[in-house]
């Protein structure tokens, strides 16, 4: 039966082994941006041996590059954006205690295996519903690379940003089970 | 010969690039709501409200419908009786939208496709031009987001395997790009002409209404029939399963070589966003 839980990162191992996939999670406190450019750059500074901007251990990203903000506002639009294009640098990520990610779409089996061995879950926010999901950011500031725009990192305060479990750390695929029960064959 | 200063084009671009990201179609907004009550998914339902619901927040908050307020595609239907006064068109076009991006609080989401650095103001946007007869100037300005377009194909298919190709193939598209395309999608589907001409209808058929039928009754069956093994499925909303993966499939065909069966898959997820205008 599938639960609502509340999260509050840093996250540790006995906070996520529980989770299940269709499980619903409510995240509060700080979470970091990364997409494609910003990746890339994390994993640059991993393999020279430096620093990374943030302590990655315990802590779930968000790929997203969101929207400007306007005159008064915290953040733009601010939705989920295609995980896949990350798998390549997910593994080394989680093996530094990285213990969530949040995108849409699927993970690579790369991704789903170091999901198990690591101890780690990949959650889906609702693709496309960037005006809304931005409600739950209440606080917004880049913390590294400000030069790639979009694609800067930032560090979100939120509330209750809504989420559900896609892979959990026992290989379990939500899509995979959401799909077969309505996929029909005709003949 | 009618003028039109190149000027309205710039100010008519800039105007559709803002309105299309905060105002969702009212075809798409109908959509959602049949989708809502046609979905089974109890977790389906939910994402369509969610949908709504966003439509709604972007429209009276302003804020973009979604953070990727995409590339920019203008289909402009240029009438043989119009002269163009003033300026250059292609750099009125740009300039519409680096005005639009800028003052609307639009993302900037294009880069140098090797070096990856953004060119800052979302341009260049991509024009297909085409003289038609009278003396109107047609602009239809798409706003295309990458997921969806990332997830697009195009087929070089052997005659051949005829309509049952055509048919794997298109539910294959929508099947391989699952999830992280944002279903529910509207599917374009350009059949004939040459490897880009295919492409190009594909694309142009996602303009169509959603809530219009095919005006040619033989595509307009083909549509239905390519809808309900798309919905087959079972991808759903979200792609967390459920009856509803695609809203519509919309079908362009012309001639090809009679060697060839061009065959072009355009996804479009749900962030629909595009915006017409005659000068």
């Amino acid at each position: 039966m599938a639960k609502t839980v509340k999260l509050w990162p840093p996250l540790t191992e006995e906070m996520v082994i529980p989770l299940h996939i269709g499980d619903q999670v409510l995240i509060n406190g700080v979470i970091y941006t990364a997409r494609d450019a910003a990746h890339k750059r994390l994993l640059d500074l991993i393999t020279a041996g430096l620093n990374l901007p943030f302590e990655v251990k315990g802590q779930i990203l968000y790929y997203v590059g969101p929207s400007p903000a306007r005159p008064g506002r915290v953040i733009g639009a601010a939705g989920p954006t295609t995980a896949s294009r990350m798998d390549v640098y997910t593994p080394t990520l989680l093996q530094l205690g990285l213990k969530a990610m949040i995108g849409k779409g699927r993970r690579s089996p790369e991704v789903i295996a170091a999901l198990q061995q690591y101890k780690a879950v990949y959650l889906g926010a609702t693709g496309g519903a960037g005006a809304l999901l931005s409600q739950c950011i209440t606080a917004a500031e880049v913390v590294a690379f400000p030069e790639l725009g979009p694609e800067a990192i930032y560090r979100l305060e939120v509330r209750d940003f809504p989420a559900t479990v896609i892979n959990d750390c026992q290989g379990q695929d939500l899509y995979e089970v959401g799909i077969r029960q309505f996929a029909r064959c005709r003949s | 010969m009618r003028q039109v200063h190149v000027h309205e084009v710039m100010q008519a671009v800039k105007e559709a690039v803002i309105t299309a990201n905060y105002e969702l179609g009212a075809d798409m907004v109908a959509a959602f709501e049949r989708g809502q009550a046609l979905e089974e998914s109890p977790t389906g339902k939910e994402i369509f409200r969610q949908l709504l619901e966003n439509a709604r927040l972007a429209a009276r908050e302003r804020i973009p419908i979604c953070q990727d307020c995409g590339l920019v595609v203008v289909f402009a239907e240029l009438g043989q009786e119009v002269h163009l006064v003033g300026g250059d068109f292609n750099a009125a076009i740009q300039e519409g939208v680096r005005q639009g991006y800028k003052e609307g609080f639009l993302r900037k989401s294009l880069c140098h496709p090797l070096t990856r650095e953004n060119t800052g103001d979302n341009t260049p946007a991509v024009i297909h031009l085409e003289i038609v007869p009278g003396e109107a100037l047609k602009l239809s300005v798409v706003t295309k987001g990458g997921g969806s377009e990332n997830a697009s194909r195009v087929y070089l298919l052997k005659p051949a395997v005829g309509w049952a190709g055509i048919k794997e193939m298109v539910v294959a598209t929508v099947q391989e790009a699952g999830a992280g395309t944002c279903p529910p999608i509207i599917v374009g589907v350009g059949i004939g002409g040459t490897f880009e001409r295919a492409a190009i209808l594909a694309k142009k058929s996602l303009l169509r209404d959603l809530r219009q039928a095919n005006p040619d009754p033989e595509l307009a069956a083909l549509e239905a029939e390519l809808l309900a093994a798309v919905n087959d499925l079972g991808i759903g909303p979200a792609g967390l399963g459920g009856r509803v993966t695609a809203l519509g499939v919309h079908l362009l065909m012309q001639p090809c070589h009679i060697a060839s069966l061009p065959v072009a898959v355009n996804l479009q997820c749900h962030a629909a966003r595009h915006w017409e205008v005659i000068l």
